[in-house]
């Protein structure tokens, strides 16, 4: 007969005993090790955003659009351009009409309701805009939830989606924090920002940094200490998106304000 | 047109991008393995805790069960938007997301719950072959049903005293490691929603229980209301038949053994009630009191958009009316009925305020969603994700039971585990 | 271990037998591991390759100049200087192969996107010199009288 103490010490030395080998298996997995050692990649793409500088032209949205084939009516967009207007009595008005793919033309507050708010000028007390595009998390709980492995990481650190595994669960949809994704309304699979992978990976840059007269989108390499945008992020003070999330977001923001979303 | 945009209204600030993805046909997902898992469970409290009371229920539930796995997956393969590539949570599942356990716990579950109807029905399966098996002349009919039977024996055609023990044995085993696999199913779907740290109306990690508790729940109810309309034809049936064979059971003698069954499933009904609610009201307290970043919106969604469909439909008539005209005493069949509906509605508008509530704000937090469930089926998107495409899925676990009863009937058997 | 118990059991071998063949025969033979690990890095590497593949439409103003140095250097030397010539023009795509793919754009619309005047100063924007798009001359196109690839040079119009 196995009396009460006796089963508690079995007990505990059994878990104790099983718990080693796995925690064992964290911390001595060569594969992991091995890879933190010869770093396999020379580069990690990071996107740099100056709110200060951009002025809501939505030329990046067009430029996007018609670069990745994303059908220009549609009503979903892999990047999109938020106006924030901060009134005198508190309010905070935000608005992204069609993403912003004309740009900003009105004054007037486009939020699904009417009329449309509108500000006078003399009660603005602050107004910006911000550019939002995929975050290329270095944790995408994106990816993590995708049921097939229909969406991954490149070795550089963007988030791909292979258009003929994807089964449209829609379960990265709901996974990000973000909402930079949807369903393509052609291909009927998820669709998201990748950097203009087929640019950036010949050199270029991504379309909608060259379409920003105003150099407030910027993309480069994290892991090149004398990449311009590197030397931004790492001396000046940047900012992220929704960090409480633990997704670490590789998209950097100046002048970031406690009103964006 | 872009997925989700023709019953999606915006209402504030939400991102372009953002719509209501997941539909009606992700509320019946959860509604429908639940109603699975639920039934299992119900037959199960007889075949291994041995509650022998529900007998009756038992094998009804388990048949039930069956004829209602299939209709599990349909309603995913409704809303997948590439369904001819759902057959990849097979071929290379991820495991980090939750979704990918799917082919895996379905099929271990599909494959328990068979075997199980195996065991229950095989010596049956070898009686009405070897009758059928005797017989000089066999009608067309006969001789499919006996081919049927020939093969789901699979050759095992023993029906010795040792043999049927056996098979007693195999059931008990095979349904109690199916009320974990059981419970996982379930558990599982909870998770896909408790596990998305992007929704804040979903993250909790009491989500897998919730939703055990409440399949639980729903299951029970549906085996009850079913198992009484079935009862009710039957008397109909046998009232007929009495007139040319009287050696069969009278109606009353039947409408007593069906109160007996009822009133005693209720109470299992009840008490996964009391489980159901206490747990999600712990939840909403628990978010109200902590009250994170996200719960200014929360707040507006519970207590004002969603106020009706969530404290009248789901708290009022589905948890608290049942729960009262349960305990009332004097309990009698139609009242059984009665609140295992209500019951039944109010867990379908559980998994709708979390699928669709969930998705009521923007993850902006600064603006809302609204629903518009399609009604006429004018695509064929709208049909999938519309009033008719989630009929479709209610209506076929009923057609697929009465199939499943020609093989395996459910009724006065009386001689087998 | 001759009994009719087990018999349920051969089904269930032989269905994880038919899901092991069909992975053989279904699953692409790049489907792996990739250097993200299991949880980010799980796909078909051949997609990587689709991707780079797709077709570059916009191709950035150092390839418009190899033909129209002079309108290059007319908007080198202006307060548009920054301004792409396809953010206007279009992309290039097929252009000058193919002319018609280039898609002329005149409209209003294109120069209001900075100016329409919106005073918000905590962005670039305020300090835009910019106009009410419905008062200052709505139906006519801007370029009648403002020339886009130097504004300055207003009289040149």
């Amino acid at each position: 007969m196995i009396d009460r103490r006796d089963f508690c010490k079995k007990a505990l030395l059994i878990a104790g005993g099983m718990a080693i080998p796995l925690s064992a298996l964290e911390l001595f997995d060569p594969k992991r090790l091995q890879a933190e050692k010869s770093d396999p990649s020379p580069t990690r793409w990071a996107f740099l955003v100056d709110t200060y500088k951009c002025v809501g032209c939505g030329f990046c949205v067009k430029a996007c659009k018609i670069e990745n084939e994303i059908p220009y009516d549609a009503n979903v967009t892999r990047t999109w351009v938020e106006r924030y207007i901060v009134a005198r009595d508190g309010k905070t008005y935000i608005d992204s009409p069609k993403g912003a793919r004309d740009g900003f033309t009105s004054p007037k507050i486009d939020q699904g309701v009417e009329p449309p708010a509108e500000v006078r000028n003399e009660d603005i007390e602050k107004a910006f805009f911000v550019p939002k595009l995929c975050n290329q998390c270095d944790n995408p709980p994106c990816v993590q939830v995708c049921p097939v492995g229909a969406t991954y990481q490149t070795p550089d650190g963007v988030v791909l989606v292979d258009r003929s595994w994807c089964i449209g669960c829609g379960y990265c949809i709901m996974g990000c924090p973000y909402g930079v994704r949807f369903f393509h309304p052609v291909y009927h699979v998820a669709e998201k920002c990748n950097f203009c992978y087929h640019r950036i990976s010949k050199g270029m840059k991504s379309a909608c940094v060259d379409a920003c007269p105003f150099g407030a989108r910027r993309i480069g390499n994290l892991k090149d200490p004398n990449d311009p945008v590197t030397r931004v992020i790492m001396t000046e003070r940047v900012g992220v998106l929704k960090e409480e999330y633990g997704t670490k977001p590789q998209v950097f923001y100046v002048g970031l304000s406690r009103e964006v979303k | 047109m872009v997925h989700g945009e023709a019953w999606t209204i915006k209402e504030f600030f939400c991102y372009p991008n953002e719509y209501i993805y997941w539909t009606i046909q992700i509320v019946m997902y959860p509604f429908m393995t639940g109603l699975v898992a639920g039934a299992f469970v119900l037959s199960s409290l007889y075949h291994v805790f041995g509650v022998k009371q529900l007998k009756e229920i038992a094998r009804f539930s388990l048949v039930f069960s069956f004829a209602l796995l299939p209709v599990a997956m349909l309603p995913l393969m409704l809303h997948l938007q590439q369904p001819q590539r759902g057959i990849e949570v097979m071929m290379t599942p991820h495991f980090t997301s939750a979704i990918a356990a799917f082919g895996i716990v379905f099929t271990t579950y599909a494959l328990i719950v068979a075997s199980e109807i195996w065991f229950v029905y095989r010596a049956y399966f070898v009686e009405t072959a070897t009758a059928l098996g005797g017989k000089r002349e066999r009608a067309l009919w006969e001789r499919i049903l006996y081919l049927i039977y020939r093969i789901l024996i699979m050759g095992a055609w023993d029906i010795s005293h040792e043999a049927r023990e056996k098979d007693e044995k195999a059931v008990k085993i095979v349904a109690a490691t199916g009320i974990p696999v059981a419970c996982f199913l379930h558990g599982y779907a909870g998770f896909i929603f408790g596990s998305v740290k992007a929704n804040a109306l979903w993250m909790t990690p009491l989500m897998p229980v919730i939703f055990i508790c409440s399949a639980v729940v729903s299951g029970i109810a549906l085996c009850i209301v079913t198992y009484t309309v079935t009862m009710e034809l039957q008397k109909m049936i046998s009232a007929r038949k009495r007139q040319q064979k009287p050696w069969l059971p009278s109606t009353d003698e039947l409408k007593s053994a069906e109160v007996l069954v009822v009133t005693m499933t209720s109470k299992y009904l009840l008490m996964f009630l009391v489980l159901a609610i206490t747990l999600e009201i712990l939840d909403l307290v628990f978010r109200g009191y902590t009250a994170l970043k996200s719960w200014d919106i929360l707040r507006s969604v519970i207590y004002d958009k969603d106020f009706f469909k969530i404290f009248v439909l789901q708290y009022g008539c589905g948890n608290a009316i049942p729960f009262v005209l349960l305990l009332l005493p004097r309990l009698s069949l139609k009242r059984v009925v009665f609140s295992s509906l209500l019951v039944l509605m109010g867990v379908f508008m559980m998994r709708w305020n979390v699928v669709i509530g969930g998705q009521a704000f923007s993850s902006s937090f600064a603006g809302f969603m609204e629903y518009r469930l399609p009604v006429w089926p004018g695509s064929m998107e709208l049909f999938k994700e519309g009033l008719f495409g989630a009929l479709l899925v209610a209506i076929t676990p009923f057609v697929l039971f009465f199939g499943l009863t020609r093989i395996l009937p459910v009724f006065n058997l009386k001689d087998s585990p | 271990m001759k009994s009719h118990v087990w018999r349920p059991l051969y089904i269930v071998v032989g269905v994880v037998a038919l899901v092991l063949l069909a992975r053989t025969i279904l699953v692409p033979e790049d489907f792996g591991i990739g250097e993200r690990g299991y949880m980010y890095g799980w796909h078909r590497k051949g997609n990587e390759a689709d991707w780079k593949a797709v077709k570059v439409k916009y191709k950035t103003m150092d390839f418009c100049k190899e033909c129209h140095q002079d309108k290059y250097n007319d908007l080198r030397h202006s307060p548009h200087a920054a301004i792409q010539c396809e953010n206007c023009h279009g992309p290039a795509l097929g252009h000058p192969d193919d002319p018609p793919t280039l898609t002329i754009d005149r409209h209003r619309d294109l120069c209001i996107r900075c100016h329409a005047r919106l005073p918000y100063n905590g962005s670039g924007r305020g300090a835009i010199r910019g106009i009410n798009p419905e008062t200052h001359h709505p139906e006519a196109e801007c370029v009648l009288c403002h020339y886009p690839h130097n504004p300055k040079l207003e009289a040149k119009r």
